[in-house]
C-alpha cells in the first residue's frame, strides 16, 4: 500500500509540473505582447522596449519559464502589473477566504448528501427516493446565479433574514462571518448535494446487487442493517472518490458564487485579474486553483487506497 | 390524430422535447419575433411589465422580451458552434487514436489527462486573459477545451468497437482507413456520441452563460442571457424579477436538454466499450 501511495504522490508532482508548463504556455506564448497590453494606446517603441527589458521579456521562453517556475517553488508568485505589489500578498488572503467558504459548504453538503444518497438507495423505488431523484435532477440543471438570485430575492430582500452581499473583513467575529456567508454557502450546497447524492445512490445500489447482500437478506436481516453494516462499508471507497470529485467542482463553482455575492475570494480575484489582463496575477491564481484540484484528487486516490481492504492487506502476491 | 410515437413517450421526455423544440425555434426565428430592437431605449430603467412590454424594461430601459429573443440566438448559437467544432476535432482524432494506437495515441491521451486536471473554467480564464474576449476567441477556446472530453470518449468507444469480430473481419478483408472509420466505427459509435452531444451542449450552454455572467463571455452590445443576468442583477435588490427572466430561460433550456438526454439514455446506459 505504501508503495502505491508514494507512486500517486509522485504522479501528483509530475502533473503539477506539467500543469505549470501549460499555464505558462497558455499565457505567454499566445499572440499578444504583454508590454503592449500594459502600455495600451500611448506606447512608443522606446517605452515598449524599455518595459520589455524590465519585465525580462527578451529572454527565450524556456529561460523565462524556468525563472517563473523557480520563483513559484520558492513561494515567489511575481509582481502584479497593475499596482506593482507582490502577487503573494494580494493572493493568499483571498485564497483563505475561498477555502473558508468552500469548507463551510463542504461541512454541510457532504454529510447531508451522503446520508440522503444512502437513504434513497435503502428505500429504492419509494416515494422518498423518487422525490429525491427528481429534486436532484432539477437542482443540477439550475445555474448558480439562478439559485443565488432566488435566495437573495426571498431570503434577503423580502424577509431581510440574511445579507444579500457577503461582506467580510479580517477580524470579524465568527457569528458575523457565518451570517454573511450563509447565502453563498447555501448555493454551493444546493449545486453539490444533488450530484453527490445521485452518485452515492448509484454506488450503494451497485453494491446492493452483490451476492453477499442477498445472503444477508436471506439470513433474515432487516433492510436498514443490511444497508448500514454490509453495503455501506464496501461502498465507502467509491463514495470517497465521488465526494472528492464533487469537491473539485466546488472549487470551480466558487468562482461564479463569489461573483453573485461579491465575496472577496480567489475566484473574483482571478476574474478581476483576467478583465485587467494582469498576467502574473492570472498565472498565480490559475496555479493555485490547479494545485488545489490536483491535491484534492490525490487525497481521494490515497483515501480510496487506504479504505480498500484488498489493497490494505495484499494477499495475492504471497500466494 | 396523434402520432403513434407520442403515446409511448414518458411525460418528462415530452416536456423536454417541447422545450428543445421551442429553443430551436427561438434560435432560428427569435430576432424576427422581437417587437423592438436589442439596443432600443424605450423608457425608464426597470419599468414594470405592461401590455406593450410583457416582461418590462431592463436596466437601460430596453425591452426585456426583445432582448431575450435576440439573446436566444446568441446564447444558443455560440454554444452550438463550440460543441459542433469540438466534435469535429475530437471525434476523428479519437477514432484515429483508437484505430492506430502506438505512441501518438499514448502521448495524446496523457496530454489530455493533464489538460483535464485543470478545471475548465480556470483554463478558459487563462486563455481569455491572453487573447481578450471576442466571439471567435470565445467559441474557439471552449471548442478546444471541450474537444479533449470528446476525444477521450470517442477514443474509448472506438477502442471497444475495433476489437469486435466485424471490425476484425473488415481489417482482414483489407479495408482502408476511410472505410474502417466511416463504415465500421462511426455507425456503431453514433448512439453514445449523440447522447454525449446533448450533455456537452448542456454543459457548454451553462459555461458560456457563466462566462458572460462574469463579464468575460459575449460582450455588449450583443444581448445574451448570461450577460443579461449580470446587467440586471442590481434589480433583484429592489425586489424586481428582471434578472430572473434570463436566468430562468437558461435554467429551462438546460432542464429541457437534460430531460431529452435522460430519456435517450434510458434502457441503454451501458455504452459500448465503457468498462475498458
Amino acid at each position: 500500500m505504501g508503495k502505491l501511495i508514494v507512486q500517486r504522490l509522485g504522479l501528483g508532482v509530475v502533473t503539477l509540473a506539467l500543469v505549470s508548463v501549460l499555464v505558462f504556455a497558455g499565457t505567454e506564448l499566445l499572440p499578444g505582447d504583454v508590454a503592449a497590453a500594459i502600455l495600451g494606446q500611448n506606447a512608443t517603441p522606446e517605452s515598449l522596449a524599455a518595459l520589455r527589458e524590465q519585465l525580462g521579456l527578451n529572454a527565450g521562453p524556456v529561460a523565462r519559464y524556468l525563472g517563473w517556475a523557480a520563483g513559484i517553488v520558492q513561494g515567489d508568485l511575481g509582481v502584479s502589473l497593475a499596482n506593482r505589489q507582490p502577487v503573494g500578498e494580494l493572493l493568499w488572503p483571498r485564497f483563505w477566504n475561498t477555502m473558508a467558504l468552500a469548507g463551510y459548504a463542504a461541512v454541510i453538503a457532504v454529510p447531508l448528501a451522503v446520508g440522503l444518497g444512502i437513504a434513497s438507495a435503502a428505500f429504492r423505488g419509494s416515494l422518498f427516493d423518487r422525490v429525491a431523484t427528481l429534486v436532484a435532477l432539477a437542482t443540477v440543471s439550475l445555474p448558480e446565479y439562478f439559485l443565488g438570485l432566488l435566495l437573495i430575492l426571498f431570503v434577503s430582500v423580502q424577509y431581510g433574514l440574511l445579507p444579500s452581499l457577503a461582506d467580510t473583513w479580517s477580524g470579524m467575529g465568527l457569528a458575523a462571518w457565518l451570517k454573511a456567508t450563509t447565502l453563498p454557502m447555501l448555493v454551493l450546497v444546493l449545486v453539490t448535494v444533488a450530484q453527490i447524492m445521485r452518485m452515492t445512490r448509484t454506488t450503494v445500489l451497485a453494491v446492493m446487487d452483490q451476492p453477499y447482500i442477498e445472503t444477508a437478506y436471506l439470513k433474515g436481516m432487516r433492510n436498514g442493517r443490511v444497508v448500514l453494516r454490509h453495503a455501506a462499508p464496501n461502498a465507502l471507497a467509491p463514495i470517497v472518490n465521488v465526494v472528492a470529485f464533487n469537491l473539485t467542482y466546488l472549487i470551480a463553482g466558487v468562482v461564479l458564487v463569489e461573483s453573485i455575492f461579491n465575496y472577496n475570494g480567489l475566484g473574483r480575484f482571478m476574474v478581476d485579474a483576467v478583465s485587467k489582463r494582469d498576467l502574473p496575477m492570472v498565472q498565480a491564481a490559475a496555479m493555485v486553483f490547479a494545485a488545489v484540484y490536483v491535491v484534492l484528487n490525490l487525497v481521494a486516490d490515497v483515501a480510496a487506497i487506504a479504505l480498500n481492504p484488498r489493497l490494505r492487506h495484499p494477499r495475492a502476491k504471497e500466494v | 390524430m396523434t402520432l403513434p410515437v407520442f403515446g409511448r413517450l414518458p411525460l418528462s421526455a415530452l416536456l423536454g422535447l417541447l422545450i428543445v423544440t421551442a429553443t430551436a425555434a427561438l434560435f432560428l426565428f427569435g430576432p424576427m419575433l422581437a417587437p423592438f430592437g436589442q439596443e432600443e431605449v424605450l423608457g425608464t430603467p426597470f419599468a414594470d411589465p405592461s401590455a406593450g412590454h410583457l416582461l418590462g424594461l431592463d436596466q437601460n430601459g430596453r425591452d426585456m422580451l426583445s432582448r431575450l429573443l435576440y439573446g436566444a440566438r446568441m446564447s444558443v448559437g455560440v454554444s452550438l458552434a463550440a460543441v459542433l467544432i469540438s466534435f469535429c476535432i475530437g471525434v476523428p482524432l479519437g477514432f484515429l487514436a483508437a484505430l492506430n494506437g502506438g505512441w501518438p495515441d499514448l502521448v495524446g491521451a496523457r496530454l489530455i489527462d493533464v489538460i483535464m486536471s485543470i478545471p475548465v473554467l480556470i483554463s478558459a480564464l487563462v486563455v481569455l486573459q491572453a487573447l481578450g474576449s471576442s466571439l471567435p476567441v470565445l467559441i474557439g477556446t471552449i471548442a478546444l477545451l471541450d474537444s479533449t472530453r470528446v476525444f477521450r470518449l470517442s477514443r474509448v468507444v472506438a477502442q471497444g468497437i475495433v476489437v469486435m469480430e466485424y471490425a476484425e473481419v473488415a481489417r482482414l478483408r483489407g479495408e482502408g482507413l476511410w472505410w474502417m472509420l466511416r463504415r465500421e466505427i462511426l455507425p456503431n459509435a453514433l448512439p453514445p456520441l449523440l447522447a454525449e452531444f446533448g450533455m456537452r451542449f448542456c454543459f457548454t450552454f451553462l459555461f458560456v452563460a457563466g462566462l458572460s455572467y462574469l463579464g468575460l463571455g459575449v460582450q455588449p452590445p450583443f444581448a445574451d442571457w448570461g450577460g443579461m443576468v449580470r446587467d440586471n442583477q442590481q434589480g433583484i435588490l429592489y425586489g424586481l424579477y428582471a434578472p430572473l427572466f434570463p436566468a430562468g430561460a437558461i435554467a429551462l433550456v438546460t432542464i429541457g436538454v437534460n430531460l431529452v438526454v435522460d430519456w435517450a439514455l434510458a434502457g441503454r446506459t451501458t455504452v459500448q466499450g465503457e468498462n475498458r
